[in-house]
Formats: structure tokens, sequence, C-alpha cells
């Protein structure tokens, strides 16, 4: 491989990349190899793509052709408002709920925090059929509200938010009650702003989740105006399967662009929300 | 207080027992009854539905299949994991890059994933083929034979999760202090044995924590086989999973369905007791 050649600095500042470096790089290249190709695809004709020649001419046609062929701003609308209304009821029943289970003592929380835990074996993937029968008995079949709502009570948020609650140092507490804050001030002024690295990592980690979600979308949408992009895209695959691979890249590449320029501009806010999260 | 503390809990309980309780209670329910038809309606059956199902050479081939996509995706998505975040946190040129490239598959969708992997396996054309030719390899259709579909599958789960798995070792790698890399160069221990003896005991709890969440992606994730497979050729690559959302919403047979969920819930029940087994059992030694 010329990896070591390629990357080694000219002068003698550094000696040769070590056999790490080399090793790294060749697997980070075979990783980013299957997205580098969808973008060589999309670029080209389907015959300048397949002969792998580097000065096959380059076009946009394949977007034109992939945009043209669904709804995509409705799908895009209808992800961000998915992933939006699910959000918005994570972050409020979790807050909500972690704050019962770090600082209030009743009887039976021990046992309830189990079975939240249990939540976290019971997925709502498995159970999508009688989910399914759930959903349509409560009229949300085909409905944004119907693809978020079994994911709002996450026992992995109310987990997360528990631990971060109870990091905060009690005196903070009796100084925002000795202000005369009751227990939605203290809540409000003293937990919710302590746990703030903690509600970034969640909120990165859920609207990646469900952005990419497929399987219970899938199942409970039936209409342009509901379906998010992960379907919209599996339906384009299969009406053009076979077609054109230039197609099918150009319409992934815009499927993924938002999240993917969102990670790239963020990657280290992401990554060190994930290490600060304390998720272990 | 203890009125607050319900008050609190009483959005997310609702939610939970609606979505998650309820159904799991329908779902052993249903599986005890027979299908409704027009002129039978469902009646009760008892085990009946279990016992067709384990009769069922369909049954035997998704869940065996089910067994080889853990055991092969588990293990060598954490191995991979591993070594990713021992080489992302270690001083080398480009570190930013090779980071970004192992997480990079973890931002995609599944269904965008699997669409990039149809542009390798096309037969001929497709990319894997280019290279092999090069060697004078003949052309194989890797999704649509019986061989190679459930592997190539394997293969695209692996390349999606392990950079997920990377980061959770990545946080740990980086509480290690120091300190104990210079005492263990003091002792003369080497880095082989330094990453054997030190490193890797102290990622042990971190292993637990991803190998249950690898375990319950490989019930889960089946995105991809909508895209690649679709479960063939011949159930060659269906999975569990797939195989109840076929039952329910191709084939309308929810009794079926709910008898193999039935089954998945004892399973992911069992992981849930033993994993709660042994963080009790840490949280006494503590």
């Amino acid at each position: 491989m010329s990896l070591t050649t390629a990357y080694a600095p000219p002068r003698k500042l550094f000696s040769l990349p070590s056999l790490d470096t080399c090793g790294a790089w060749l697997l980070a290249i075979v990783w980013v190899s299957p997205l580098v190709f969808a973008v060589w695809a999309a670029f080209h004709t389907p015959e300048g793509a397949l002969s792998f020649k580097l000065n096959a001419p380059l076009t946009l046609e394949n977007f034109r052709v992939a945009w043209d062929a669904a709804p995509w701003p409705r799908y895009f609308l209808n992800t961000t408002l998915l992933v939006t209304v699910i959000l918005i009821g994570q972050l409020t029943l979790c807050t909500l709920a972690g704050y019962a289970f770090a600082r209030f003592r009743f009887p039976g929380r021990d046992a309830i925090f189990i079975l939240v835990l249990l939540q976290l074996f019971i997925l709502p993937e498995v159970l999508i059929v009688e989910n399914y029968v759930m959903i349509s008995r409560l009229g949300l079949f085909d409905t944004i509200l119907g693809i978020g709502v079994p994911y709002m009570a996450s026992a992995f948020g109310i987990f997360l938010l528990r631990q971060a609650f109870k990091s905060v140092p009690q005196e903070l507490e009796e100084a925002a009650r000795v202000e005369g804050c009751g227990w939605f001030g203290v809540l409000w002024r003293v937990y919710v702003p302590a746990a703030r690295p903690t509600y970034l990592a969640y909120a990165l980690v859920s609207v990646a989740t469900h952005w990419n979600n497929f399987l219970w979308p899938l199942i409970v949408t039936n209409s342009t105006n509901t379906r998010p992009l992960t379907v919209g895209l599996s339906l384009f695959g299969a009406t053009e399967s076979g077609v054109n691979i230039g197609v099918i890249s150009a319409a992934t590449l815009m499927v993924i662009a938002p999240l993917f320029f969102g990670f790239i501009l963020f990657q280290r806010q992401f990554i060190q929300a994930f290490l600060r999260a304390g998720i272990r | 207080m203890a009125l607050y503390g319900w008050m609190l809990l009483a959005p997310a309980l609702i939610l939970l027992i609606t979505f998650a309780f309820i159904p799991a209670f329908e779902t052993i329910w249903a599986s005890l009854y027979s299908k409704g038809t027009l002129r039978r309606p469902s009646h009760f059956v008892g085990v009946e539905n279990y016992l067709s199902l384990f009769s069922d050479p369909a049954f035997r081939k998704v869940v065996t299949n089910n067994l080889i996509y853990a055991g092969i995706t588990i293990p060598v998505s954490i191995a991979i994991a591993l070594g990713m975040a021992l080489w992302a946190n270690a001083q080398i040129i480009g570190r930013g890059f090779v980071r970004a490239a192992y997480f990079t598959p973890t931002m995609l969708p599944m269904i965008a994933a699997a669409n990039l992997w149809l542009f390798f396996y096309t037969p001929d054309l497709g990319v894997i083929d280019r290279i092999t030719a090069l060697f004078g390899f003949p052309s194989v259709n890797w999704l649509g034979q019986q061989e190679t579909a459930l592997y190539s599958v394997i293969a695209v789960t692996i390349w999606k999760e392990a950079g997920f798995y990377m980061i959770f070792y990545l946080a740990a790698l980086q509480t290690i202090s120091p300190e104990l890399r210079e005492a263990a160069t003091v002792e003369g221990a080497g880095r082989w044995t330094y990453t054997r003896r030190v490193v890797l005991p102290l990622l042990a709890p971190t292993t637990m924590f991803v190998l249950v969440n690898a375990l319950i992606n490989s019930v889960k994730l089946i995105d991809h086989l909508f895209i690649l497979t679709k479960g063939g050729p011949d159930n060659a690559s269906k999975l569990i999973l797939y195989w109840v959302w076929e039952m329910a919403f191709a084939y309308f047979d929810t009794p079926q369905a709910a008898t193999m969920t039935t089954l998945i819930l004892v399973v992911l029940g069992i992981v849930a007791a033993v994993q709660f087994a042994v963080l009790e059992r840490r949280v006494h030694y503590r």
C-alpha cells in the first residue's frame, strides 16, 4: 500500500508513520469506501460510474432525476416534524420522570424504576404488531404523532436524566428553596441547567436515531403526508430497482446529507457529548 | 411528597403502559388464540400455535439464521470497535479523519447504508466483483444465492455498528489515567502486556454494556433486509423480526406473529434478568 508514503510529511520532522497509523488509515479507508463510491456514482452517468475512469465526465443529472421522482420536500418536512415532536415529548416526560426518580421518595419507587428499565428490553421494534393495533385503536394511524408517541417515554432518557439529577449537589436545591422556589422552580432553575450536557448528548442521540428509524414508520404510515425520508427512500429504491445505481445513490446522498453535515460540523461536540454523558 | 412523585411519573408511566406493557401482554394473549376467519372466529387454542411454529421448517431456518447473525455480528463488531477505539485514541497522523471515518456509518439510516452496499454487491458490475475479477475470481451473485446472502447482510451490519460501539470504548479509554501507563512502563511492561493486563480489564464494564446493546441490535436491526434481500433467496437471509413483520403485515397471520414475538420477549427478558443480576452483584461488591 502506498499509504505510508502518501501521508508521511516530506521533511524529517516526524519519523515514518507507524504500523498503527497505516492500520488505522487502511481501516478508515475501507470504512468510508461505500460512501465514496456512492458519491462517485451519484455524480457520473451510469457508463461513467461503472468504468471507474477518473476523467469520466461529471453530471448532476442523477440528482435532478431523483429529486423529480418523489415528493422529497414533503418527506424532509415529515422527518423534521417527527424528530421535533419526539424530542419535545422525550425531553418533557423524561425530565419529569427522571426528577421523580432522583429526588422524590415514595413507596414503590424502586419497583417502578425496574419496570421502566425493563423497557430497554421490551423494544417498540419488537412489539410492532400489537403497537400497530394500539395506534389504530387510538386513531393515530398515519399521523406524525402516531409514529412518535411509542418512543416518548424513553427508558434510556429517564435513566440518563436521573443519573444527571442525582449528581447535582443538594445544597443548590436547598438554596433555591430558601429563595422561595417550589418543586417546579427547583427543577427548572437548578436541575435542568445543571444537566445541560446530558440534554445535549441525549438530544443528539435521539435526533440521529429517529431521523434514521425505518421499520415502525413503515408500518404506521400510509401516505405522502406522514411518510418520513427513510420510508420514502425505501419506496424509491423499490420502484427503481435495478434501473440506475446513480439515481439511487443521488437519492441516498440527499437523504443523509442534513444529518451528515450536521455531524461533520458538530463532530467534536457530538463525541464530547457522548463522553460527558457518562454512558458506560 | 409521594403525590408529587407520582404526578411527575404519571405521563411517562401512562405511555410506557400503553406502548410497552399492554402490547406485551396482548402479544402473549394473542399467541394463545387461533387465527379468526369469517366462518370460524378466533378461539382459545392453548399452546397449539407454539407447536405448529416449532414444527415449521421456516421457523427453524429463521432462528438458525438469527443465531448465525448474532454469533458473527456481535463478537466481530465488538472486536473491530475495540481496535478502532485503541487506534482513535492513539497518537496517529490524521486522527480526526480516522475517527470520523469509523463513526460515519453510524450516522446513516440503515436503509441508506443498504443502498450504498447494493453498489458493492451487484454481480459483475459491483465494486466487489470488479476487485475480485482483477485477481481472476469469477463473478458472484452475493445477495442472490443461498450461500452468501446472509453473510453479505452480516457484513453490512458490522460496518454499520462497529463505529457506534467504538464511541463507548473511546469514552472508557479516556477515563484511564495516564499514570497507569507510566507505572506499567516503569515495571517493564511492553505495550501488548499493558493493553492485555491493564486496559482490557478496565474496559470490561464497557464490554458488558456494548454486549447487551449488540445483542438487542441483533434482534431489532433488520432494516437493510428490506433493501438487500427481502429475506431471500428462499429464506436464506431472513431474520426473526423480518419474519414477524412478514407474517403480520404481508400474510396477516397475527397469531403466528404474536407467538414468535412472545419468544423474542422471553429471550430479551432473560437477557434483562442476567444484566440486572450482574449490575446488582457489582453494586454489592462496591
